[in-house]
């Protein structure tokens, strides 16, 4: 005999009504009370976030706005160099999504927008984030949520400490042993030198009076007469170099970011000022700084760097400055090749997808600051010759190599070795 | 001779559906606290921070409104007081140990001060040239944030950076960080804005509004035109002071680069745009300067997309701009607001109300 | 007594380029009443524009007036289509009207022409007679071109029936109109007049600073305080006013409290200042009847 259950169309009485509803009420709000429970334990805490088999999501913020905003040109070289990768075929399959945001180099923007792309958008780590203060402002948040901050973009000093922070790493030689390459140079070709010191009033310059410090050690009150700054809000230095002519000097360090690195090197010459002049590698480029300023009044100054310069003629037949030129006429057809931002920001996109690489597919958080970790003499083509990139676990800073190079007639000419800070 | 039409008797108070204004405006702010106590828990953690940052924007706001707004000094300097706030702070909890919130009275009475003092010579200063005596102090302030000699307590170039785990929700609250800071945020902003608003409504606030409008004839009715200029700087210093406070434990780090004169110039934008004197135009203005720039960057980076959709191809200009363009929207977003509402939102509300109770009756 | 003198002349020579912008400040001033603060954006654009024609091969001085020429249309276009809808509006929204045009020009021109900074040719040949050792040739010509143009727009103001219309139009708009002046007009031309000003001192700025888009954003600080200093409405006061900006800042930053916070002391001297003399060290007092 069918009972009143298998009848599919007969409808339901009251009562059963009322325990349907009721089931009905109790599977709504034990569901949303499921939901709600897990809003407590985020979706991003998963093992491998941001990863999927076809794509590996990575987020950046990057100053496209604001005083800083010419380093913006390194994040949009970084989102080239994705997209010819991807259009090769991505690694081991998968493409790379670079997320790139605008944080105008202002700290409080800069800690929501990492707050998104790690909560919001889920990415896998995060990559390349530019300025001290916007990185110092996240560093405690990345490391308590265990969230690769992987080769910051800025040569401070502290990034390099894998026991206290061991969910960062920098990329590019600090600052503090840029200055202590001079400060050595200085020493050995002239002790009995006067020294002044032009620098940003910020991390950034201030880094350069710090390495100085530490290279002279207690010669330093002796031999450094004057040291002023300036304000990335400040029209010109004019004023400032005009002082320095007056303190004395004849040995003269430039911290400044490229427009008034050039503003300084012309008004030295203008004023008949002749120091010996080292000068920040930020500043070095050749069409970017020294032509504007006068290639004339830029002869005999000397810096220290790791990269080739790409208006440096003595480029033109090397490989490595052609593939960088076959990749930007390609990808950046429009960008102003004398800007050193492209080739950096494309050296450390190449340095992300070595280590990704390595990962093969244990992409996991661990696995990727493990595999950062673990890099080996690795080459890259803007890199001088002799350049390696290498990190160790108790060494979380890639590169620590650079070299001297004076600038004659129309190029940057090596001399010395490779020094380490 | 026309007759008196039998309409013309009492005015007829306005109402929609049989409310009044003072009705409507009771049920909306009903509402808003209703939402905002509730609305914490069913959002992600992110979005918990993106309403902290709004309410303190709203308390900042508060402050410049009460000064720029109701009292007509024209201020693009507000950024200081913010920074201010935030440095004291930071300082008494990282270099002193003082616990967090015992640091945001401090803040805000150090602010009062200082508000005050810079209101003194404030009152020689009259519209364009308070705007730019302001405008200096702003662009002033991340130098003096710099200056050597309090670099041991300012930290200089490096900022101070304040630990995550001391603003963690106390007595084992079954709260997450996040939602602890908006409800401390959301504590002290609700008597913020109930006390501004009983002194705007009262003896005060009819003094402070009658200096702007008509100085001369508030003088001579008696009211102390300096004391009551000065200490409206002072108490709008004190609000956005709290403001900065509260903006450093939520944000975790201090320097000078979080101060730019920028953001003296959003306090200024987020009032114009919700509504000069008008407390909730605080409101409504600390949801545009938080979110429009979120949404013009979205929009921006969806520009190739936008130009895939609309030509079938994307134009190497299209990609150029996805990275560009986030400001240029936003532009044009500020002023199209001033177009359609020069008043600011409340204003417009306000207009919208008058437009729609327009009296129906009769006219002679 | 050499590095002072230095010292003083580098300062008149960029206290010549603020000179120039607050003498666009003032002319939109006196001819609309409103303060521009998208004035240095809209030169540092125009010179930009002048950049990219001298780069297509025009020579310098067409460039030059061609540059200007379009500027003052920009303006022109700016204000009958920008600003006039807002011209009714209270105060601070026509500010923030000016705001955003601010923040649209500044981001364009970093679009368009990024943000490395660009070398800008000078006229002025570098062993000119004009050139000394404490003042290169270029910045001497800038400051004589300062004064030409200030001598140029006192006349105008002064002497030409049009002058005297846009002046009318600003003090008394409702008069004006029953004379037949074109109100409308006067201000979009204002506002013409203060963009080419303003390109003009972009370009000569551009050799002295380098260009980049926010080569203005610096200078508009002090030119606003030039402005000011002398007097909102005179526009030989603007000019004394910036050229005392640029010497105050270079001795401030010198000899009194070093570099570090010069910006400071010399915006207290400012407040001081017109704590002092309420409207500038040479505006006029006005008087209103209560």
């Amino acid at each position: 005999m069918r009972g009143r259950e298998d009848d599919p169309e007969r409808r339901l009485n009251a009562k059963e009504e009322t325990m349907l509803s009721r089931r009905r009420l109790l599977k709504t709000t034990a569901l949303s009370a499921a939901a709600l429970a897990a809003r407590g334990v985020p979706a991003w805490a998963a093992s491998t976030p941001g990863v999927t088999a076809t794509e590996i999501k990575i987020g950046q913020t990057m100053p496209y706005s604001g005083n800083a905003s010419s380093y913006g040109n390194i994040g949009k070289a970084e989102l080239a160099y994705f997209k010819m990768i991807n259009e090769q075929g991505g690694i081991n399959g998968r493409k790379i999504n670079l997320i790139s945001l605008d944080d105008s180099y202002s700290p409080p923007k800069t800690v929501e927008l990492v707050r998104r792309l790690v909560e919001q958008e889920e990415v896998a780590f995060l990559f390349q984030t530019l300025g001290t203060p916007s990185n110092s402002a996240i560093w405690q948040y990345c490391n308590d949520e265990k969230v690769p901050q992987l080769f910051v973009a800025t040569g401070a000093t502290k990034w390099n400490d894998p026991k206290g922070h061991p969910w960062t790493m920098g990329w590019q030689p600090n600052y503090q042993t840029e200055a202590r390459i001079y400060a050595k140079q200085i020493l050995a070709t002239k002790p009995n030198a006067k020294i002044s010191i032009l620098y940003q009033n910020d991390d950034f310059g201030k880094d350069y009076v710090i390495g100085l410090k530490a290279g002279l050690g207690d010669k330093y009150d002796k031999m450094v007469v004057k040291e002023l700054s300036y304000e990335s809000t400040d029209p010109t230095v004019d004023s400032q170099i005009v002082t320095l002519q007056g303190s004395g000097a004849d040995t003269h360090l430039t911290a400044a970011i490229p427009k008034y690195a050039a503003q300084a090197i012309r008004k030295a010459y203008d004023i008949g000022w002749k120091p010996t002049h080292y000068l920040t590698n930020v500043a070095i480029s050749v069409g970017g700084v020294l032509e504007p300023a006068g290639l004339e009044k830029s002869q005999g100054i000397i810096s220290a760097d790791y990269r080739k310069d790409t208006s440096d003629p003595r480029w033109k037949d090397d490989a490595g400055y052609k593939q960088w030129l076959a990749f930007m006429a390609k990808y950046m057809p429009d960008a102003d090749l004398k800007d050193n931002n492209y080739p950096y920001g494309m050296m450390v996109a190449m340095t992300l997808v070595q280590v990704l690489k390595q990962c093969a597919n244990d992409l996991s958080r661990e696995s990727i600051m493990k595999q950062a970790a673990s890099i080996k003499d690795f080459e890259l083509p803007m890199l001088l010759p002799g350049i390696k990139l290498n990190t160790s676990a108790t060494d979380f800073a890639p590169i620590k190599q650079m070299q001297l190079q004076r600038f004659e007639g129309k190029s940057w000419g090596l001399f010395g070795d490779v020094l380490s800070g | 001779m026309a007759s008196v039409s039998e309409t013309e008797t009492a005015p007829r108070a306005r109402e929609i559906a049989g409310l009044s204004l003072a009705r409507w405006r009771a049920i909306g702010l009903a509402a808003f606290l209703l939402a905002s106590c509730v609305l914490p828990f069913f959002l992600s953690n992110y979005h918990n921070l993106q309403l902290t940052i709004v309410v303190i924007y709203a308390i900042a706001l508060m402050g410049l409104n009460l000064l720029t707004g109701f009292n007509g000094q024209i201020s693009l300097g507000h950024g200081a007081f913010y920074a201010i706030g935030a440095y004291t702070t930071a300082i008494l909890t990282a270099k002193f140990g003082v616990p967090y919130w015992a640091t945001v009275p401090v803040a805000g009475i150090l602010c009062l001060l200082v508000g005050f003092l810079i209101g003194v010579p404030a009152l020689r200063l009259e519209g364009l040239y308070l705007a730019l005596a302001t405008f200096a102090l702003a662009l002033a302030t991340p130098q003096l944030l710099k200056f050597k000699p309090l670099d041991p307590w300012t930290g200089g170039v490096q900022g101070v950076l304040l630990r995550r785990s001391a603003s963690n929700p106390p007595w084992g609250l079954p709260l997450t960080r996040d939602q602890w800071l908006y409800f401390l945020c959301l504590a002290i902003a609700v008597p913020m804005f109930w006390a501004a608003r009983n002194l705007i409504r009262g003896r005060i606030g009819r003094a402070i509004v009658a200096i702007r409008d008509h100085p001369v004839a508030a003088e001579t009715m008696g009211v102390n035109i300096a004391l009551y200029k000065s200490a409206t700087f002072g108490v709008s210093a004190l609000y956005t002071g709290v403001a900065g406070a509260l903006g450093a434990v939520v944000v975790g780090f201090v320097a000078p680069e979080s101060f730019p004169l920028f953001l003296s110039l959003s306090l200024l934008v987020g009032i114009v745009v919700g509504g000069l004197a008008s407390i909730a135009g605080a409101i409504f203005g600390a949801f545009f300067i938080e979110f429009v720039p979120n949404l013009s960057d979205e929009l921006s980076r969806n520009i190739p997309t936008i130009a895939q959709w609309l030509l079938g191809y994307t134009p190497n200009v299209a990609e150029r701009a996805a990275t560009a363009a986030q400001w240029t929207i936003y532009g044009l977003v500020l002023i199209a607001f001033m177009y359609l509402m020069p008043t600011g939102i409340a204003g417009f509300i306000r207009l919208a109300w008058a437009r729609l109770t327009r009296s129906r009756g009769k006219h002679p | 007594m050499a590095a002072f003198l230095h010292q003083v002349f580098s300062g008149l020579a960029t206290g010549g380029i603020y000179a120039s912008v607050a003498l666009a400040l003032v002319m939109i001033y006196q001819a609309t009443h409103h303060v521009n603060f998208a004035q240095g954006e809209m030169a540092m654009f125009s010179t930009y524009i002048c950049s990219s024609l001298i780069a297509w091969g025009l020579s310098y001085w067409i460039a030059f007036l061609l540059t200007l020429a379009i500027a003052f249309l920009g303006g022109l276009a700016i204000e009958r289509i920008v600003v006039r809808p807002v011209e009714k509006a209270p105060v601070l929204s026509v500010v923030i009207v000016f705001i955003g045009l601010l923040v649209i020009i500044n981001s364009m021109a970093g679009a368009i022409y990024s943000y490395t900074i660009r070398p800008f040719p000078s006229p002025f040949p570098t062993d000119a007679w004009y050139a000394g050792s404490f003042i290169n040739a270029h910045e001497a010509g800038s400051i004589g071109v300062t004064f030409a143009v200030l001598a140029l727009v006192y006349a105008f103001f002064r002497f030409t029936p049009l002058g005297l219309a846009m002046r009318a139009a600003a003090q008394n708009p409702v008069s004006s109109r029953l004379v037949g002046i074109r109100v409308g007009w006067m201000l979009g031309i204002g506002w013409g007049l203060a963009a080419a000003i303003g390109a003009a001192a972009g370009i000569m700025a551009a050799p002295i600073f380098y260009l980049d888009p926010n080569m203005m954003g610096s200078i508009l600080l002090y030119s606003f305080a030039g402005a000011l200093l002398g007097g909102i409405d005179n526009p030989w006061g603007a000019v004394i006013g910036g050229f005392a900006m640029g010497v105050l800042e270079n001795l401030a930053g010198a000899y009194l409290v070093g570099t570090e916070i010069k910006l400071s002391v010399a915006l207290i001297v400012i407040v001081g200042v017109l704590v002092a003399k309420p409207s500038g060290l040479f505006g006029r007092q006005l008087v209103s009847r209560v």
